[in-house]
C-alpha cells in the first residue's frame, strides 16, 4: 500500500510542474506587457521599468518561473494589483466557505445520488426506476446558476426559511449546496444505476440469492462493494465538476469564497490573483483525485499490484 | 422448353449496422422526440430573424414593461421593454452555435490526438496523455475561465475555451477504443496485405469508434450549452445587450423580486434544449450498444 502511495506521489509531479508552468504562462500570455499592466495605465516608462525590475519581469524566463515556484510553494503570490495587499491574504479568508461548500454539497450528492442509483437499478424498469433516473437526467439538464436563482427565489424571497445570501452559519450553507451538488446527485445516480445493473447479473449475486440471502444483503453486502468501484472513480471527477461550479453558484448567492474572489479578479484583470486561484482549485482538485485513488485501493486489491 | 427459374426478390431487409441502429434506436420514443425536438430547435434558430415577432436588441415596447405573458408577447416583456420570446428565439442561435461549433471543433482535434496517441503508442501516446492530464488537472469550468481571463471575454473566445475543455475527454475516449481495435484480427488482416498506417487508422480504425464518438457528442453539446451560458451569467461570456440565456438570467437577477417571468422562460429555455439534446445522446448510446438487445 506505501509502494503504491510513492508510486502516485511520484506520478504527480509531471502533471503538477506542467500545470505550473501553464499558470505561470497565463501572465506572459497576455496580449500586452505585464509591467504595464501591473504599473498602471498612465505611468511614465521610468516607472514601468521600475515595476518590471520589481516583479523580477526583466530575468530571463526560466530564473522568472523559479521565483514564481518559490513563492508558491511558500505561499507568496506576489501583491493584488487591485488592493495591493499580499494575494495570499487575499485568499485566505475565502478558502474555508469554497471548501466548506464543495464538501457539503459532495456528501448529500454522493449519499442521495448513489441512493436513487441503487433503487433504481433493483427496481429496474419499474416507478422507483422512472421517477429515478427521470430525476436524473432533469439534473444534469438544469444549470446550477438558474436552479440557485428558482431555489433563492422560493425558499429565501418567498417562504422566507433560509437566509439568500451570505455564509454566516449553518443555514446559509443549505441553498448553495443544495444548488451546487444537484447536478453531481444526478450524475452519481445515473452512474449508480448502470454500474449496479451490470454487477447485479454477475455470477455471484446469482449464487448469493441461491444461498438463500436475503435480498437486503445481496445488494448491500455483495453488490455495493463491486459496484463502488467504478462509482469511486467517478467521484473524483465529478469533485473536480463540483471545485469549477462552486464558482458559479458564489456568483448566484454573493458568496464570499475563492470562486467569486476568481470571478472579480477576472473582471478586474488582477493577473496574480487568478494565477493564485487557478494553481489552488487545480491543486485540491489534484489532491482529491489523488485521496480518491488511494480509496479506490483500499476498496479494490487487484490495483495495488499492477 | 426451357424451364423458367423464377426467383423471387427476398421480401426480408438486409440487416445491415445502420438499418439495426435505425430499428433500435426508432424503438426509443423519448429519444425519437427529442431528436425531433433539437431538430425543431435548430430550425427556428436558423430561421430566428426571420420569424421572431419583434427586434430581439433594439424593440421597446415602453408601455408593456415587465408585462406577463399575452397573446402579444406570449413570454412577456422584460423591464427594458424588450419581448423576452424573440430573444429567447435569437439566444437559441447563440447557444446553439456555441455548443455545436465548441464541440465539433474539441471531438474533431481530440479524436485525431486519440487516434495517434492510440495507434503510435510510445512516446506519441503519453506526450499527448499527459497534455490531457494537464487540461484534465483544471477542474471543470476553471480551464475555459482560465482561457477567457487570457483572451478576454465574448462569445468567439468563450467557444474557443469551451472547444479546449472539450479535447482530452474525445482524446481519451477515441484513444480507449483505438487500442482495443488495432489488435482486432481485420486490422491485422489489413496491415499484412500491406495498409499503409494512415490507411489503417482512416479506413479501419477510425469508423470503428465513431459510434462512442457520437454518443459523447450528443451529451456533450448539452454539457458545452450550460457551460458557455455559465460563462455568460458570470460576465465572461456574451455581453448585455445580446440575447444569450445564461447572458439574459444574469439580467434579470436586479429584478427578481418585481418579475421573475423574466428569468424563468431562460432557465426554461436552457433545461429543456439541454435535456433533448441528452435524451437523444441516451437513445443513440443505447441503440448503439449491441447488449442492449440481449436483456
Amino acid at each position: 500500500m506505501l509502494q503504491y502511495l510513492a508510486k502516485r506521489l511520484l506520478g504527480l509531479i509531471p502533471t503538477l510542474l506542467l500545470v505550473g508552468i501553464l499558470v505561470f504562462m497565463l501572465v506572459h500570455l497576455l496580449p500586452g506587457d505585464p509591467a504595464r499592466l501591473a504599473a498602471g495605465p498612465d505611468a511614465t516608462p521610468e516607472t514601468v521599468a521600475l515595476v518590471r525590475k520589481d516583479l523580477g519581469l526583466d530575468l530571463p524566463l526560466p530564473q522568472q518561473f523559479l521565483r514564481f515556484v518559490k513563492g508558491a510553494v511558500t505561499g507568496d503570490f506576489g501583491r493584488s494589483m487591485r488592493t495591493k495587499r499580499p494575494v495570499s491574504s487575499e485568499i485566505a479568508s475565502r478558502f474555508a466557505p469554497t471548501f466548506w461548500l464543495t464538501v457539503w454539497a459532495m456528501a448529500w450528492s454522493v449519499t442521495i445520488g448513489m441512493a436513487i442509483g441503487i433503487a433504481s437499478a433493483v427496481w429496474r424498469n419499474r416507478w422507483p426506476d422512472r421517477v429515478g433516473m427521470t430525476f436524473a437526467v432533469s439534473g444534469i439538464s438544469f444549470p446550477a446558476f438558474a436552479l440557485g436563482m428558482v431555489l433563492m427565489q422560493i425558499f429565501a424571497v418567498k417562504l422566507a426559511w433560509l437566509p439568500a445570501v451570505g455564509a454566516d452559519s449553518w443555514r446559509h450553507y443549505i441553498l448553495p449546496s443544495l444548488t451546487l451538488g444537484a447536478a453531481v446527485a444526478a450524475i452519481m445516480a445515473r452512474f449508480t444505476r448502470s454500474s449496479f445493473v451490470d454487477i447485479l447479473q454477475e455470477d455471484f449475486v446469482r449464487t448469493a440469492r441461491a444461498k438463500g440471502l436475503t435480498e437486503t444483503v445481496v445488494v448491500l453486502k455483495h453488490g455495493l462493494r463491486n459496484a463502488l468501484i467504478p462509482v469511486v472513480t467517478m467521484m473524483g471527477l465529478q469533485f473536480g465538476f463540483l471545485l469549477g461550479g462552486s464558482i458559479v453558484v458564489e456568483v448566484v448567492f454573493n458568496w464570499p469564497g475563492m470562486g467569486r474572489l476568481l470571478v472579480d479578479a477576472v473582471d478586474q484583470r488582477d493577473y496574480p490573483v487568478i494565477q493564485a486561484l487557478v494553481l489552488l482549485f487545480s491543486l485540491e482538485f489534484i489532491l482529491i483525485n489523488l485521496i480518491v485513488d488511494v480509496l479506490y485501493a483500499v476498496i479494490n486489491p487487484t490495483i495495488r499490484y499492477k | 422448353m426451357n424451364a423458367i427459374v423464377a426467383v423471387a426478390p427476398s421480401t426480408a431487409r438486409v440487416r445491415t449496422p445502420w438499418s439495426e441502429f435505425w430499428r433500435k434506436f426508432m424503438r426509443q420514443h423519448v429519444a425519437v422526440i427529442a431528436g425531433v425536438f433539437v431538430l425543431l430547435l435548430v430550425a427556428a434558430a436558423i430561421l430566428a430573424p426571420w420569424i421572431a415577432p419583434y427586434d430581439a436588441e433594439n424593440f421597446y415596447d415602453y408601455d408593456r414593461l415587465n408585462a406577463l405573458p399575452s397573446w402579444q408577447h406570449w413570454f412577456g416583456v422584460d423591464p427594458l421593454g424588450r419581448d423576452i420570446f424573440s430573444r429567447i428565439l435569437m439566444g437559441a442561435r447563440i447557444s446553439l452555435t456555441a455548443g455545436f461549433v465548441s464541440v465539433a471543433v474539441g471531438a474533431l482535434i481530440g479524436t485525431a490526438l486519440g487516434l495517434v496517441a492510440g495507434y503510435r503508442e510510445g512516446w506519441w501516446d503519453r506526450v499527448i496523455m499527459r497534455l490531457c492530464d494537464v487540461l484534465f488537472a483544471f477542474p471543470g469550468i476553471l480551464l475555459a475561465i482560465g482561457i477567457v481571463a487570457i483572451l478576454g471575454g465574448g462569445m468567439t473566445n468563450v467557444i474557443i475555451a469551451v472547444a479546449i475543455f472539450s479535447i482530452p475527454t474525445f482524446a481519451r475516449l477515441v484513444r480507449g477504443n483505438t487500442l482495443s481495435l488495432k489488435h482486432l484480427t481485420y486490422v491485422e488482416a489489413a496491415r499484412s496485405v500491406g495498409a499503409s498506417g494512415w490507411t489503417i487508422v482512416v479506413r479501419h480504425i477510425f469508423p470503428g469508434t465513431i459510434a462512442a464518438v457520437v454518443v459523447y457528442f450528443s451529451l456533450r453539446i448539452g454539457t458545452s450549452i450550460i457551460t458557455a451560458a455559465s460563462l455568460s451569467f458570470i460576465g465572461m461570456g456574451a455581453q448585455p445587450p445580446t440575447p444569450e440565456w445564461g447572458a439574459m438570467l444574469n439580467e434579470a437577477r436586479a429584478d427578481m423580486m418585481s418579475s421573475p417571468h423574466v428569468a424563468i422562460f431562460p432557465s426554461i429555455a436552457i433545461f429543456v434544449t439541454v435535456l433533448a439534446f441528452n435524451l437523444l445522446g441516451d437513445g443513440l448510446r443505447d441503440a448503439l450498444d449491441p447488449k442492449i438487445d440481449q436483456k
